[in-house]
């Protein structure tokens, strides 16, 4: 029973973890806090299912479409409305990615209705197996470790060979510097928006096959790996898939023993967590300097 | 023009003759309001000042304390829950229900405070919406508070039933004149307080908080008085909501409406009481009448009845509110980040300054 806990929460720990990537891409780069994340990766889902359902494309083929209009989605929220909005101050970027979020939310709805909607991947979450005796894995769980994998070892290049993810780093440590340098750094801001929109939508998928798909349905995913993300330290990208990690067992154990309780025990956690280390598990706690 | 000569003109509450003419004439309108509106709109009034009462305590925390604070559905709700909880089970008239309720809520606000001391921006807004979610949860879950099923408001009795003096409030109508007293009381505390020691420390401690403990502004205090004033506010205007409603669940108390609150403030305009007033009155129409009758509304309606048929779906056009409030939210940010006390101000100025 407990290895099954731990397997189960560390899968959903992971799809939390990979959305929390998203939030601490963004965070790192341009210091906004998406609160947008959840319902961007919710409308990218929206496509998939709309051109599953209408046109009958394969599979893979409507993944791939979803994935470019995920990024072309966070580069174009980065555009219209974060780039024209003049020197805001820390509360007025909540605001404005809330204002995102309700926007994308009310377009969801807009489009197809509140009613909730099974969505299919081909890792199926029924589909399980049992290799070690006691221990029950799903082809979800199985295909949320390997895309976490793989989106790793790709972010890890990304960020390590390419010119692009080099110029991305350099913009995080510093920005003047890397302007300087001669790195766009607004294209930058754009890119990294395009990027975590896209793992958000991957882990979108994730959820939306292991629920429903409604217009809300990404919202306590969200919170959650905004919790993860902020267990983690909002600031270094191992760090948030530990934090991810961390969460989904404390979630899944917690859960196991008092199911009532289970939706807040993650808040409690994060509060808790955040009262001894102000910045979170994994970051150097930063002190201002007037 | 707002040259202030003396510190005695800083703090009076009135100052000059031709704000308390108009203040005056506003008292007036609103005291007579009722003579000349339709019933429906009475209720859309009290929902509205209720959500003043909150938005101007909530404006203490945001725009004058400068924390941030999406959790405030929860003090709201521990408003409208303590003071119905009190009355029914433990018989407490309404005048005392109420205050107590609020100090309940400022309690909390005081506990939710204390972690306040170490987080700032995204920590304490992860800290203060998961908080509210689990006042949420809590009174979702507890079946003493009616679970899911909500709560019914008992008659709004304002004298005391056990000494054998009742007096009922059954209209709207007299609601609307409780709850304009209560929020006109609540409005003159506030400004008041900022004009004390306490709103000073308050902009202070927004303005740099490092630069204040050194000038004697001690943080401990005064960030968790921000936080208790500003529960107070939301627990007098969560306990005067339940009655208006008269029924209630938690689900009504979603983090949708912290957000919805939060908004109120920003678009109003942040660090000021007026704009404060302003916010929420437009927020609050906006949301219960023209965004929820959409369809109905004159040109517009048509045009996006058509839309819906062609590209959207008709049954979805209930979430258009949803979309304004957005593009508001993101509007305001980027086109006029003091909200609309900011546009008065450039009113004013234009005006008091004229042919130059």
């Amino acid at each position: 029973m407990i290895g099954q806990l731990i397997v189960e929460g560390l899968a959903i720990g992971a799809c939390y973890g990979l959305l929390a990537i998203g939030v601490v891409i963004i965070y790192k780069t341009s210091e906004v806090v998406n609160f947008a994340q959840g319902e961007m990766a919710m409308f990218s889902t929206f496509i998939a299912y709309h051109i599953l359902l209408h046109y009958h494309y394969p599979f893979w083929l409507a993944f791939i479409l979803t994935m470019v209009f995920a990024i072309l989605l966070g580069m174009f929220i980065e555009f219209a409305f974060l780039r024209p909005a003049k020197e805001p101050t820390a509360l007025g970027l909540i605001v404005l990615t809330l204002g995102a979020e309700m926007l994308l939310m009310g377009l969801a709805g807009w489009k197809w209705g509140a009613e909730q909607k099974a969505f299919e991947i081909p890792m199926s979450f029924s589909v399980t197996h049992e290799p070690i005796k006691g221990v029950i894995i799903s082809d979800w769980a199985i295909g949320v470790f390997v895309t976490a994998a793989i989106l790793m070892t790709l972010l890890y290049l990304f960020f390590k060979y390419t010119r692009v993810g080099v110029a991305m780093k350099a913009t995080q440590q510093n920005k003047n510097a890397a302007k300087i340098m001669g790195v766009r750094v607004e294209r930058m801001f754009s890119l990294a928006w395009g990027l975590s929109s896209f793992m958000g939508a991957i882990a979108a998928m994730f959820f939306a096959s292991r629920a429903t798909l409604d217009p809300n349905f990404m919202m306590e995913p969200f919170l959650r790996a905004f919790a993860a993300a902020v267990l983690g330290g909002l600031m270094s990208i191992p760090g948030v898939l530990i934090g991810g990690g961390l969460l989904g067992l404390i979630e899944n154990f917690f859960g196991y023993v008092w199911p009532e309780w289970k939706p807040i025990v993650a808040f409690l956690v994060i509060v808790l967590v955040l009262c001894v280390r102000p910045s979170g598990l994994f970051a150097k706690h930063y002190v201002k300097k007037v | 023009m707002d040259m202030k000569r003396e510190y005695y003109e800083d703090i009076e509450l009135i100052g000059s003759g031709v704000v308390l003419f108009w203040s005056a004439a506003f008292l007036i309108l609103l005291f007579t309001l009722p003579l000349y509106t339709p019933s429906y709109y009475i209720y859309l009034l009290n929902i509205i000042i209720v959500n003043v009462i909150l938005a101007v305590g909530l404006n203490i925390l945001v725009g004058y304390t400068g924390q941030i604070s999406l959790g405030h559905a929860g003090f709201f709700a521990i408003g409208a829950y303590a003071t119905v909880f009190l009355m029914t089970h433990f018989q407490v008239p309404f005048i005392f229900a109420l205050p107590l309720a609020a100090f309940i809520a400022a309690f909390f606000g005081f506990i939710l405070g204390l972690p306040a001391l170490r987080l700032e921006g995204p920590y304490l807004a992860i800290a203060t919406l998961g908080f509210g979610l689990a006042i949420m949860h809590v009174i979702g879950t507890w079946d003493i508070f009616g679970g899911r099923m909500g709560l019914h408001a008992p008659p709004l009795d304002l004298g005391i039933p056990k000494a054998g003096f009742s007096w009922v409030l059954e209209s709207d109508v007299s609601m609307y004149y409780l709850i304009l007293i209560i929020a006109i009381i609540m409005i003159v505390i506030a400004i008041n307080l900022m004009k004390t020691r306490i709103g000073r420390a308050f902009v202070a401690i927004r303005d740099s908080d490092i630069a204040a403990e050194v000038m004697g502004v001690n943080l401990t205090i005064y960030k968790t008085l921000a936080f208790a004033i500003s529960a107070f506010y939301a627990g007098i205007a969560g306990g005067l909501f339940a009655f208006v409603c008269g029924f209630f669940d938690p689900f009504t108390f979603n983090m949708i409406l912290s957000i919805i609150f939060l908004v109120m403030v920003v678009v109003g305009g942040l660090g000021s009481i007026l704009g404060a007033i302003m916010g929420a009155t437009l927020i609050t129409y906006l949301q219960y009448d023209l965004l929820k009758n959409v369809a109905e509304a004159p040109y517009v309606g048509d045009f996006l009845i058509a839309v819906s048929r062609k590209w959207f779906t008709v049954i979805g056009l209930e979430n258009f509110g949803s979309i304004a409030l957005g593009l508001i939210m993101i509007g305001i940010i980027i086109f006029e980040p003091l909200g609309m006390y900011g546009i008065w101000i450039r009113i004013k100025k234009y005006w008091m300054t004229w042919p130059f």
